[in-house]
């Protein structure tokens, strides 16, 4: 039943003991529920559930009307501001017509799901969908669209014919019966036909049943006459609206003539039809069964009483025939009150009415995006300063965020919600679990490309940490690069340095030598970039240029002060060459360093738990640095003292 | 374009490979795999697209891809490689690699070897990253940076090349290490014909890993099918780079392809003048060079509108083989024409496989495409 699908749902927890207390706490998209005794104390259980409200995400078919909706939602937000907006209903319309197919498609393959053994819940997720897009249907009729008088009952006919397919599946048992006239089923069929305004397969098929009675023949020639000449309103052609409403009547009151004259009284089948193509209530009303439903009723009605009915009038029959169709029922439900708030155009009741009805923001979302796009919505502030578009498509996208699989679907959906599309983006993705480097990757891209400065930060540091836990050093180095976070690439640098001490090589060395301009993030990371560079120009044996690299690490200040004593201890193969490599003044400034260095090192604050070993072995490396100084020195001082004859 | 149309399968598709045919029978594949990614539960999938005589497929378009059977898969399938016509191999994200078995007649998966820990740190799992076959030999490489061999048939790894691990650690392993990877194939269909591992494997591919360094992580790498100096890869920037592994050094070429990560590069593998490309910016590219036939342009049928000079191919002497349009290192000269695949812009394009006429791509739209007649 179409009808009772839309309504507010409870749900029972069935693993909380009845009398317990029940403790609850706000997720996303989710509530963890538990028990608990507010008063008391004492053991209670120690479960926690958790109850999601939107199934329908976890459902694979489904997922492909969001991801085939949000291709279609993307190509609307592109169309082009600038086309003056008479150009731009046909291809709303045809954006439209586009989410129905979608919805259609996946209510087909729900259905061919369903099969045999019948399962409930996917049924209930068929008759859902039917309800959207029949509500859509009629939107798009009234509001997209938005048919003039004439044309406006044509397209309303369209929407229940789409909507009632029982009459075709009837219609063909009847044809495929041995003699079709004579089935159960015949009338019912006619009946149905002319209801939906088919008159020429009404005529069809009474033809079949002219046939078997020839002695009814003229009356059934009468009735074939009257139903050929039925006028029906051409919107293309020549004739204006007037002309039709008088041709219109003129054709009314020719039937109202055979009816008065009893031309039909002979057979009550052919009279009940004259009534109807007279549009009589109570005749129609006679045939709730086949009508099925009130609008179906609406339609009839307007089709054979008042076809040139405004779209202003509509509201005034769709809830007089509500009131006559569904007389004793209590309270509408809620799809009634949804197609009646349509047929009023009241386009902010029929969201406000659908939001509550359905479990999932997806209908609401993208018909109201797609009505705002047509100008139909007024900006219609909420008390939180976001209006009412994009207050849907964030409750959507947040919904989507939730989703392992989804929440890529969802990062375009906040685009396009101008005031705080960016912010809920910022709180979401930095929430995304980060599996893999791939993952990572794709999200960092969403964060640069929407220059998401911290975030991309934040998640590039959370891939670092995870490769220095592996003790991947340059996969955390080239993480720490790309976030730009110097804190952290100093970080990473140290660790660099304290394994050359410990190990006495580099590993990641070609990520060294091949830093570029990152060298510069930070300045542990030039130092390590420079050190490097030291190791590859003594490598290459190109001495004088890493005996000058060296130097300018240490008075320049790029090397820390812990590492002087490696590198001057690096300085010592270079001094003890036989070639005199560094200059005087060079070795001036290596003796200076040095100074600087042990009387920092003789200094009390230093420390002091250094075991004698370690001591001894410092006090031989500087008597040993300082010989060598001092050799160089001399030599140098030759050298350059030296005349060159 | 016309022929191209988009399938939605509900979930995220990060490799999509067509069943190898067997080239005498000249047939179009018709029969490809896809893995999942970022699913809860992951799937290697086997598709169809030949016509089928079963009915249901009558408002179907022909050539609709139907899904024939799925298998569970623990982790994302970071890589999916066919080993003949009926295995093939994927690697995990948990650092797994399986051999699946696909039975035609029943239309079932089933696994056949499973090696759970292929990859892996001391605490924690490492991704497999990419795989290569040469059946029935599968090389793999992972993030914790070891170049694993497995034999199809042998339960344990044949051969573990971990060197990588403390010495040359790229930063980021799957690109430059799947380099690598191409190479050590190279290495072993050279030695192969004397039918014995070398020894000195090792010291081999370490002077081909030098070879290039790029400034920006690569992630995917294709060789050509018959000139195998030429390499083309892709990374981080989206540019397509054609090197010149004899040389060294610098790229042959150097074009801006995409705007986003290039995620997979392939060389048509009977018709090498073509090459595609695929990206997280939503395109794929089909990159065509201009041909050695001594056919003028205008007979070769339009495409697009771009001309093709031939100016700077005509080779000298007309007698030389083994050069390729792909050295012809200055796309500037119009030797090349790029196409967009893809109608509209779609979300990122993970995967693409062609084999004769057929193209397939998976997205993260959880959409596949089939092209059933590109133009090569």
């Amino acid at each position: 039943d179409l009808k009772s699908v839309l309504s507010l749902s409870i749900q029972n927890i069935p693993a909380l003991r009845r009398g317990k207390h029940m403790g609850f706490a706000w997720g996303q998209g989710n509530i963890f529920v538990y028990e608990t005794l507010f008063k008391a104390t004492g053991s209670g259980s120690p479960f926690i559930h958790e109850v999601r409200k939107d199934e329908d995400i976890y459902s694979p078919i489904l997922r492909k009307l969001f991801n085939e909706s949000h291709h279609i939602f993307v190509g609307l937000q592109t169309i082009r501001e600038d086309l003056p907006s008479k150009n731009k209903k046909p291809q709303f319309v045809s954006i439209s017509k586009n989410y129905r197919s979608v919805i259609r498609a996946c209510m087909e393959e729900l259905q061919q799901v369903a099969g045999y053994p019948l399962i409930r819940s996917v049924l209930l997720q068929v008759s859902i969908l039917l309800a959207i897009e029949l509500i859509w249907n009629l939107c798009e009729v009234l509001f997209i669209d938005a048919a003039p008088a004439g044309s406006l009952l044509l397209h309303l006919l369209d929407w229940v014919r789409l909507h009632k397919a029982d009459v075709d599946e009837k219609a063909r048992d009847v044809l495929q019966s041995d003699s079709p006239a004579e089935h159960r089923d015949y009338w019912d069929v006619v009946v149905s036909y002319v209801l939906q305004g088919r008159l020429d397969e009404a005529r069809q098929m009474l033809g079949k049943k002219a046939t078997l009675t020839p002695a009814a023949n003229n009356i059934f020639k009468m009735m074939d006459n009257l139903l050929s000449k039925m006028p029906f309103y051409n919107p293309g052609g020549t004739q204006t609206l007037t002309e039709f409403d008088v041709k219109w009547r003129h054709w009314h009151e020719e039937v109202d003539r055979c009816l008065q004259d009893n031309s039909f009284a002979s057979n009550q089948h052919l009279e009940v039809l004259c009534k109807i193509l007279l549009g009589d209530e109570d005749t129609l009303l006679e045939h709730k069964d086949l009508l099925g439903t009130w609008y179906h009723f609406l339609v009839s009605r307007l089709l054979f009483c008042h076809p040139t009915v405004k779209p202003t009038e509509l509201h005034y029959y769709a809830q007089s025939c509500m009131t006559m169709f569904l007389d004793s029922r209590s309270a509408p439900e809620p799809l009634d009150s949804i197609l009646l708030a349509a047929f009023e155009f009241d386009i902010h009741q029929v969201i406000k009415d659908c939001s509550i009805a359905l479990n999932n923001w997806w209908f609401v979302a993208h018909l109201t995006d797609l009505l705002d796009h047509c100008k139909l919505l007024q900006s219609h502030n909420l008390h939180f300063g976001s209006n009412l578009r994009e207050f849907l498509l964030l409750e959507y996208a947040s919904g989507l965020f939730t989703h392992h699989s989804l929440w890529q679907l969802a990062v375009d959906y906040f685009d396009h919600c101008l005031e705080f599309g960016r912010v809920y983006l910022e709180l979401q993705i930095e929430r995304v679990p980060l599996d893999t480097e791939r993952k990572a990757l794709k999200v960092l891209r969403i964060c640069e490309q929407r220059q998401m400065s911290e975030q991309v930060r934040s998640i590039c540091k959370i891939m670092a940490m995870r490769a220095l836990r592996n003790n991947r050093l340059g996969s955390a180095l080239s993480w720490s690069i790309r976030a730009k976070d110097a804190a952290f690439a100093t970080l990473i640098s140290e660790r660099f340095l304290q394994d050359y001490c410990a190990k006495g090589t580099f590993s990641d060395l070609d990520l060294i030598d091949n830093l570029g301009p990152a060298m510069l993030l930070s300045d542990r990371l030039t130092f390590l970039g420079k050190y490097r560079e030291f190791h590859k120009l003594y490598g290459e044996k190109r001495f004088k240029e890493a005996a000058k690299l060296l130097l300018s690490l240490m008075t320049a200040k790029i090397a820390p002060r812990s590492f002087w004593m490696t590198l001057l201890t690096d300085a010592l193969p270079l001094l003890e060459q036989k070639e005199v490599i560094f200059s005087a003044d060079q070795t001036y400034e290596l003796m200076f360093c040095l100074e600087e260095l042990t009387s920092s090192l003789n200094t009390p604050s230093s420390d002091s738990d250094k075991s004698m070993q370690e001591e001894d072995v410092e006090l031989t490396k500087v008597e040993l640095l300082r010989l060598a100084l001092s050799r160089n020195l001399a030599m140098a001082i030759v050298k350059e003292g030296t005349v060159e004859t | 374009m016309e022929n191209i149309n988009a399938k939605y399968v509900s979930q995220k598709i990060s490799k999509t490979r067509w069943c190898p045919v067997s080239y005498s029978s000249l047939q179009q594949p018709e029969v490809f795999a896809t893995g999942s990614w970022d699913n809860e539960d992951n799937k290697v999938s086997i598709w169809s697209i030949g016509n089928h005589n079963n009915s249901g497929l009558e408002d179907g378009f022909e050539g609709d891809p139907q899904i024939l059977c799925e298998h569970k898969h623990g982790g994302d399938v970071l890589d999916l490689q066919f080993l003949d016509q009926e295995r093939m191999v994927s690697a995990s994200s948990t650092g797994a690699v399986t051999i699946f078995r696909y039975h035609p007649n029943t239309h079932t998966i089933s696994v056949l070897q499973h090696w759970a820990r292929a990859h892996s740190y001391p605490c924690d799992n490492a991704p497999c990253t990419a795989l290569v076959c040469s059946s029935p030999e599968i090389v793999t490489v992972g993030e914790d940076g070891r170049i694993v061999v497995f034999r199809a048939d042998q339960e344990g790894a044949v051969r573990v090349i971990g060197e990588m691990r403390t010495r040359m650690l790229p930063p980021h392993k799957e690109s430059s290490l799947k380099l690598s990877v191409v190479f050590v194939r190279e290495c072993r269909q050279q030695h192969n014909s004397r039918g014995d591992l070398p020894k000195d494997h090792g010291a081999l591919k370490f002077d081909l890993f030098i070879i290039f360094l790029y400034r920006a992580p690569l992630h995917c790498v294709d060789r050509h099918p018959n000139q195998q100096h030429i390499v083309a890869t892709g990374g981080q920037d989206g540019m397509l780079c054609v090197w010149d592994v004899r040389q060294g050094g610098t790229p042959i070429s150097l074009m801006e392809a995409h705007s986003a990560e290039m995620w997979e590069v392939r060389f048509h593998p009977t018709n090498p003048d073509h090459l595609f490309t695929c990206s997280e910016d939503g395109s794929l590219l089909h990159w065509e060079t201009a041909s050695h036939s001594e056919m003028p342009s205008f007979l070769q049928g339009g495409r697009n509108s771009s001309v093709i000079s031939h100016g700077a191919l005509t080779p000298a002497g007309g007698n030389r083989p083994l050069s390729s349009a792909w050295l012809c290192g200055d796309s500037g000269k119009g030797c090349l024409e790029t196409t967009h695949m893809l109608p509209s812009q779609t979300m990122s394009v993970n995967s693409l496989d062609i084999i004769g006429q057929c193209l397939v791509c998976g997205t993260d739209g959880e959409a596949i495409f089939v092209n059933r007649h590109v133009p090569v």
